[in-house]
């Protein structure tokens, strides 16, 4: 594999966002068991043509994320496809944590007291990200959780999968336009109480060849091949 | 298939201070006073209800279904389902329902989605999100695109298997079941009613819903 153009560790915590171009690989490691990665894409040349979670599993019939699975926007458009995945499911249901959950699971680690061991949540580390790139709350749509499972029973609980994610585990995102990535290193919002995890999540970026005829994600369904035909009609 | 709890309401429609009917394919934007009881009557049976809030003195605050779901530790909306804000406040709470269960993972049909579910053709069908935009912009009220989260589908059934797979499955829902929420604030509250036709989620035969409200 050839040296990443770009490297970069997220400690437990931390907010992150980027705008990558098309056709390149987002390489995520779990370098600690537990890891939690909030996620929200967005077209970043137009960031109303946004990550929308219900288009992306209502296509694929899936409550899950994992290889062959296309991210899609609520404009039609893949956004960045998942080419390789050591884990086999990423949680798409549960949404990020919050001020108000991380103090009632975890107690209230402020910066006067902690400095910055203090405790944060995605749903802060969001809004500062977007900020960032002129966006605000009315773009925090649904989000993905990379490296969680929630189990959903037959009454329609929510299960929190705990010991998923070991240390090691990868997943690998290819960009189907230049996408802007918005990452929280959280708490699933769902994750048991007691000590605040703090895994670190590795992000590795190098360039990717374009997806072919018989591209693994392109023939995964149909409807993958469609939304990446969409995306590439923004390039003609 | 999990349990169904349906839950009766004891207001009569006589006593409904606003009553309409909307037929499928149209919208309907609204506001609905804290305190006042919101009732939406499947007429004829497996009709989805595309349904959105917003808080009506300030819209940046929204229907959240992450919220919703999280918050209740559960995926399906029925009696008892606190309706949540994108800022994890109470919008609304469910307070009856005839049928039993309500989706909020499989969000609105749009002409593009249709074109990724469907075939590429499907561009020129009509679809729920149009209806929102529609309503939207012509409203008056400082909502646009920008605004539109993800919302509940009332009266359709999406049920997620313990392999996580994701089904739309048969509807639960019958000629004049209903489902009754009282607003928790002021709310404006956003209906497509849905004119999905290549799916089941309305039967394949979209038919009318009815909206009532009561102080």
């Amino acid at each position: 594999m050839s040296a990443p153009l770009y490297c970069e560790v997220l400690p437990g915590g931390a907010g992150w966002s980027m705008r990558v171009a098309r056709h390149r690989v987002l390489r995520l490691t779990a370098l600690d068991a537990g890891a939690n990665l909030s996620a929200l894409l967005f077209n970043a040349s137009q960031p109303l043509d946004r990550l929308n979670v219900p288009d992306t599993l209502k296509a694929l019939h899936t409550a899950k994320l994992t290889r062959g699975h296309v991210l899609m926007s609520d404009m039609g458009h893949a956004l960045a496809s998942i080419t390789e995945d050591s884990l086999g499911w990423h949680d798409p249901l549960g949404g990020h944590s919050t001020a108000a959950q991380i103090e009632r699971k975890f107690g209230i680690r402020n910066y006067q007291d902690f400095r910055n061991d203090r405790h944060r949540n995605a749903r802060d580390n969001f809004l500062v990200e977007l900020a960032k790139s002129g966006l605000g709350l009315a773009d925090l749509v649904a989000n993905v959780n990379f490296f969680s499972r929630i189990d959903v029973d037959d009454e329609g609980r929510m299960q929190f999968a705990a010991n998923h994610c070991p240390a090691g585990a990868t997943l690998d995102l290819r960009t189907e336009m230049d996408v802007l990535f918005v990452f929280a290193n959280c708490p699933h919002p769902l994750a048991p109480a007691g000590e605040y995890p703090r895994a670190r999540v590795q992000i590795d970026l190098r360039r990717a060849e374009p997806p072919g005829p018989h591209d693994f994600c392109r023939t995964f369904r149909p409807e993958c091949g469609r939304a990446l035909a969409l995306s590439e009609r923004l390039f003609l | 298939m999990s349990t169904l709890i349906y839950t009766e309401s004891p207001l009569g429609p006589e006593q409904a201070v606003y009553r309409e009917t909307i037929l499928a394919g149209d919208g309907w934007f609204h506001p609905v006073k804290a305190g006042q009881t919101l009732r939406i009557v499947d007429l004829e049976g497996n009709q989805a209800a595309d349904t959105f809030f917003f808080n009506a003195d300030d819209v940046k605050e929204r229907y959240s279904a992450q919220d919703t779901i999280r918050e209740q530790g559960a995926i399906y909306l029925t009696t008892g389902t606190k309706l949540m804000s994108n800022l994890c406040r109470e919008m609304l709470a469910i307070t009856a329902d005839t049928c039993g269960r309500h989706d909020t993972l499989g969000g609105a049909c749009a002409t593009e989605s249709n074109m990724v579910r469907y075939s590429l053709d499907k561009r020129f069908m009509h679809a729920c999100r149009d209806t929102f935009l529609l309503r939207m912009v012509l409203s008056g009220y400082p909502v646009t695109k920008r605004d539109l989260a993800h919302n509940i589908n009332f009266f359709m059934n999406v049920p997620v298997t313990p392999e996580g797979g994701l089904r739309f499955a048969d509807g639960v829902s019958e000629p004049g079941k209903y489902v009754e929420m009282r607003a928790a604030m002021d709310v404006l509250c956003l209906i497509s009613n849905c004119p999905q036709l290549n799916n089941p989620c309305n039967a394949y035969n979209p038919t009318p819903i009815e909206v009532l409200v009561w102080d």
